[in-house]
């Protein structure tokens, strides 16, 4: 790169840009994975209100909280090139593995909302949907363990397995996994704690909340330990970095708050103590892992596109926020606000069924 | 199978694939859109009806549109990590542009989709009219993206490494307008027929049916304009290919020779190995005048250019072929319901040109999946014509047959329940009675 790209801030923003987008992707689009699996997890005498509830929330946003993902991919691809190209073949398979959930994932939800027929088959979609749901978010954090670890540094060379398989497939990379998908369930069982109308609802899945704290606490804990023996250790950094330590104590706060709140019933704080609580979990991330992009093979300023191509990216970024904004606000106001909610679903013929009864 | 070949069937499978969607993505929302409008305009149920129907199809097909599409933008790097490396920063700034269009178009739908109750008649109206907006503009930053593969410009080779970007003129390379221009018109072309046909097919049997006979008239309006000045742009396009890439157009015409005075071939078969196209009926001088409007020009056969440069030429040849005789018959049917129109001024009630309609349902897309047959593998062995083979840019990842056969099989899934939904839910039900939209409940939101 030359001597401009290296002293300009615009690769740092932009990434900071593309993890802000990540961010987002996490907190909207994880909530929706997170309520697949609790659309699996679902039993007992309420468990068909609850899929009802759970297909509700989803309905008519998660096609805008999936672009978050584009999002990402494209400011990867246009801003930092050869990160998108390592990342694709050395990640080639748990990649390929995650397009096929997220394919069955929203294709099945959207059948199983079109699907009148009420039959054998209707129960299949809700089955197919509600395990797409699981198992991505595991891919999605095992492709972030792997980043995360270092492995991908490793040189070239050495069977099909040591290429493409070993570096992913590690107890660390299973931990960042399992932890990933605790989160989204976390997430996902508070959003429906707020939104739920009923309080026999509410109070299953705030028992279902509190579960998945205790369980993302347990896989911080395994990554942090399992960290330690990964190829760069970068996840040691969490607990000796300068500023991380504060950062960890921020989130350690906020994940108590959050439960605190739940206990307490003031579940619009815990929702926003648990967003925060995986923001500041990623950034954290984020913070240790600077300024590599792929600990040991990129980092952001050697990565960076021209700087020409990163100033017309900033651009339209804020040309598109312009647009985009506005847009969210309307989304967000028509259908999550309670001054809407009001008006839910008189109509069950436009919007034929969302759920199998 | 080679990885290589593997690769380029798994993107052509992928891309063929999506197109279907991409191109309803853009085609239905204009004309639910019409529909909805004349609903506001006369408050016949009929129109909302109709409206509602359409947006259920629209909303199964847009989702499988966004996760087939969410699988391409990984796929580029999966598949051609050399061809992302080298030219994402180049032709970034079209697929960020297109992330936007993506966002305001699930935006609106979802407001759309789901908001006829919470939104006033006129708000939601106006949410139509920004999915369609944005879903045309996405498939046009798209476009942009494929036409610089065809065109590269906006930047330097020193080395072999792409220097002095200029992302701005990457993206509106010379291929751009033409192939924007002509992917558009495709889309609503193509959706327009394909509604009129099936609507055409129900009206054969149930005549007086209202919806039926309101649904034929609004996609005619889409399709019959979009269908004649389709022939016009194909022209344009046809231009720029025979400027940018010569062996393409040798390619597509059948041109084994260089010579002045070429004739336009209408069928036949090329055959590579004698250097001929056997059984074309050929109008003499024809082609020199369609691509550079000179009958004496010369057009560069195949043989200006060395054999290893050359495109599978039978497949481009049969493939254009295909094309430009499908939008043959879809001018023609629209010429005929301008004729039918202006005698009788109403188009379903002659019963030969409503089988001519429904015959056609499938015709645009197949038109389109040939014309992109044409674009791509015209290009080939060039990933980026004369700058990057597509061998030199394919994954190192060996086994590739294997997502090939996963993705083909999922996709085959995908694309059986899509057309039973689409028949069983929607098009084969009967009409149900449905409340409207209460007035009050928007007022209400705002005062609230
Ligand atoms: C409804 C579909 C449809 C119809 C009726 C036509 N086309 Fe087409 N054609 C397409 C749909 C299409 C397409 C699928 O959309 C392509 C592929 C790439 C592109 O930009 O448009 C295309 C490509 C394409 C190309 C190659 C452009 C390139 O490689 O850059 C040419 C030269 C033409 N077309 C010419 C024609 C002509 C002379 C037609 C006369 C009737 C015609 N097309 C009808
Ligand atoms: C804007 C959109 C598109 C982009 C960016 C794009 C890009 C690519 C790339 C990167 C390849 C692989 C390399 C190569 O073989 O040259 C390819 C191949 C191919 N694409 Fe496209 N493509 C687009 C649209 C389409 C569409 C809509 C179709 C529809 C049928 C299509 C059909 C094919 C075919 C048939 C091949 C294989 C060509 C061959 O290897 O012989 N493409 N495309
Ligand atoms: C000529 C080729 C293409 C056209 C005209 C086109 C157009 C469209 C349209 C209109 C949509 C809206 C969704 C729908 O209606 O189903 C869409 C979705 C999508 N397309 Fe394509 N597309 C093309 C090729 C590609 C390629 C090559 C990529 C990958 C880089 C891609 C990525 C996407 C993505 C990610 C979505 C999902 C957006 C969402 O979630 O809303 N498309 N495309």
């Amino acid at each position: 790169m030359d001597l401009v790209a290296s002293s300009s801030p615009l690769p740092f923003v932009i990434a900071a840009i593309t993890m802000l987008a990540l961010n987002a992707y996490v907190v909207l689009g994880g909530g929706d994975f997170g309520a697949g699996v609790w659309d699996l997890l679902a039993r007992g005498p309420r468990a068909e209100r609850q899929r009802a509830a759970i297909a509700d929330g989803i309905g008519p946003i998660w096609e805008a909280n999936h672009v978050w993902l584009i999002f990402v991919i494209v400011l990867l691809f246009s801003c930092f090139p050869p990160v998108y190209a390592h990342l694709s073949i050395t990640l080639h398979i748990p990649l390929s593995l995650m397009l096929v959930g997220i394919v069955l994932r929203g294709s099945a939800f959207t059948f199983r909302a079109y699907d009148a027929t009420n039959s054998p088959v209707q129960r299949h979609w809700g089955r197919i949907f509600s395990v797409a749901s699981t198992v991505t978010p595991v891919l999605l954090g095992i492709c972030v363990g792997a980043v995360v670890s270092g492995a991908l540094a490793l040189p070239p060379g050495g069977t099909f397995v040591d290429r493409y398989v070993l570096p992913w497939l590690t107890t660390f990379t299973l931990a960042t996994g399992a932890m990933t998908l605790a989160v989204f369930a976390f997430l996902a069982a508070i959003y429906l704690v707020v939104e739920a109308k009923e309080t026999d609802l509410q109070e299953d899945f705030r028992r279902m909340a509190l579960g998945a704290a205790v369980a993302v606490g347990v896989g911080a804990a395994l990554v942090l330990l399992l960290g330690r023996a990964t190829p760069m250790r970068i996840t040691d950094g969490l607990l000796t970095h300068p500023f991380a330590v504060p950062l960890q104590l921020l989130t350690a706060v906020l994940a108590l708050g959050a439960i605190a709140a739940l206990l307490r019933r003031r579940y619009r704080l815990a929702r926003v103590a648990a967003v925060l609580q995986v923001s500041a979990l990623m950034w954290g991330w984020a913070y240790v892992q600077f300024p590599w992009m792929i600990p040991g093979v990129h980092s952001i300023e050697s990565a960076a596109a021209p700087l020409v191509t990163l100033r017309l990216v900033a651009i339209g970024i804020a040309g598109g926020a312009v647009v985009l904004v506005p847009s969210l606000w309307v989304l967000f106001r028509v259908f999550k606000s309670e001054s809407a909610s009001a008006f839910k679903r008189v109509d069950t013929a436009e919007h034929p069924r969302s759920f199998p009864k | 199978m080679s990885d290589l070949l593997a690769a380029r069937s798994q993107m052509a499978m992928s891309l063929a694939f999506h197109i279907i969607f991409a191109v309803m993505g853009i085609g239905m929302p204009a004309l639910m859109v019409l529909a909805e409008r004349r609903w506001l305009r006369t408050g016949d149920p009929v129109w909302l009806e109709l409206t509602k129907r359409w947006s259920k199809g629209t909303a199964i097909l847009f989702a499988v549109g966004a996760v087939s599409g969410t699988v391409l933008s990984f796929e580029l790097g999966l598949l051609w990590p050399g061809f992302m490396e080298y030219a994402g920063a180049i032709i970034g700034m079209p697929f960020s542009l297109e992330g936007f269009a993506f966002f305001t178009e699930a935006i609106f739908l979802g407001v759309y989709l789901y908001g006829w109750t919470r939104l006033s008649r006129r708000a939601h109206w106006w949410a139509g009219v920004a999915v369609a907006v944005s879903g045309t503009i996405s498939g046009i930053f798209v476009v942009f993206a494929n036409a610089w593969m065809n065109a590269p410009t906006g930047f330097r080779l020193v080395d072999g490494r792409p220097v002095d970007i200029d992302p701005i003129a990457a993206m509106l390379n010379p291929a751009s307008f033409p192939q924007a221009l002509h992917m558009t018109l495709a889309a609503f072309a193509t959706t327009g027929i394909a509604v009129a046909g099936i609507h055409a097919w129900m009206l054969r049997r149930d005549p007086t049916n209202a919806l039926h006979r309101g649904a034929l008239q609004i996609a005619l309006l889409v399709a019959v304009p979009a269908c004649l000045l389709q022939v016009v742009s194909g022209d344009i396009s046809a231009k720029f290919v025979a400027e940018w890439q010569p062996a393409k157009l040798a390619a597509m015409e059948g041109q084994f020779v260089t010579e002045r005075g070429a004739p336009l071939r209408i069928g036949g078969i090329p055959d590579e190995a004698a250097r001929e196209t056997r059984y074309a009926i050929e109008i003499p001088k024809a082609l020199s005048i369609l691509a550079f409007g000179d009958p004496d020009a010369e057009v560069k056969g195949l043989d200006a250019f060395p054999e290893t440069d050359w495109p599978p030429v039978a497949i481009v040849h049969i493939a254009f072929q295909v094309m430009v005789g499908l939008g043959t018959l879809m001018v023609i049917a629209c010429l005929w319901v301008i004729w039918h129109w202006a005698r009788r001024r109403d188009v379903a009630s002659s019963r030969p040109l409503l089988t001519f309609l429904a015959l056609l349902t499938p015709a645009g897309f197949i038109a389109v999946e040939a014309g992109w047959v044409v674009t791509e593998v015209g290009r080939q062995p060039w990933i980026v014509q004369g700058i990057m083979r597509t061998a030199d840019a394919v994954t190192p990842m060996p086994g590739l047959v294997v997502p090939l056969i996963g993705f083909t099989l999922l996709y085959i899934f995908l694309g059986v329940i899509v057309a039973w939904l689409l028949w069983a839910q929607i098009i084969r039900t009967r009409p149900e009675p449905l409340p409207e939209p209460p007035r009050a409940a928007a007022a209400a939101s705002k005062a609230a």
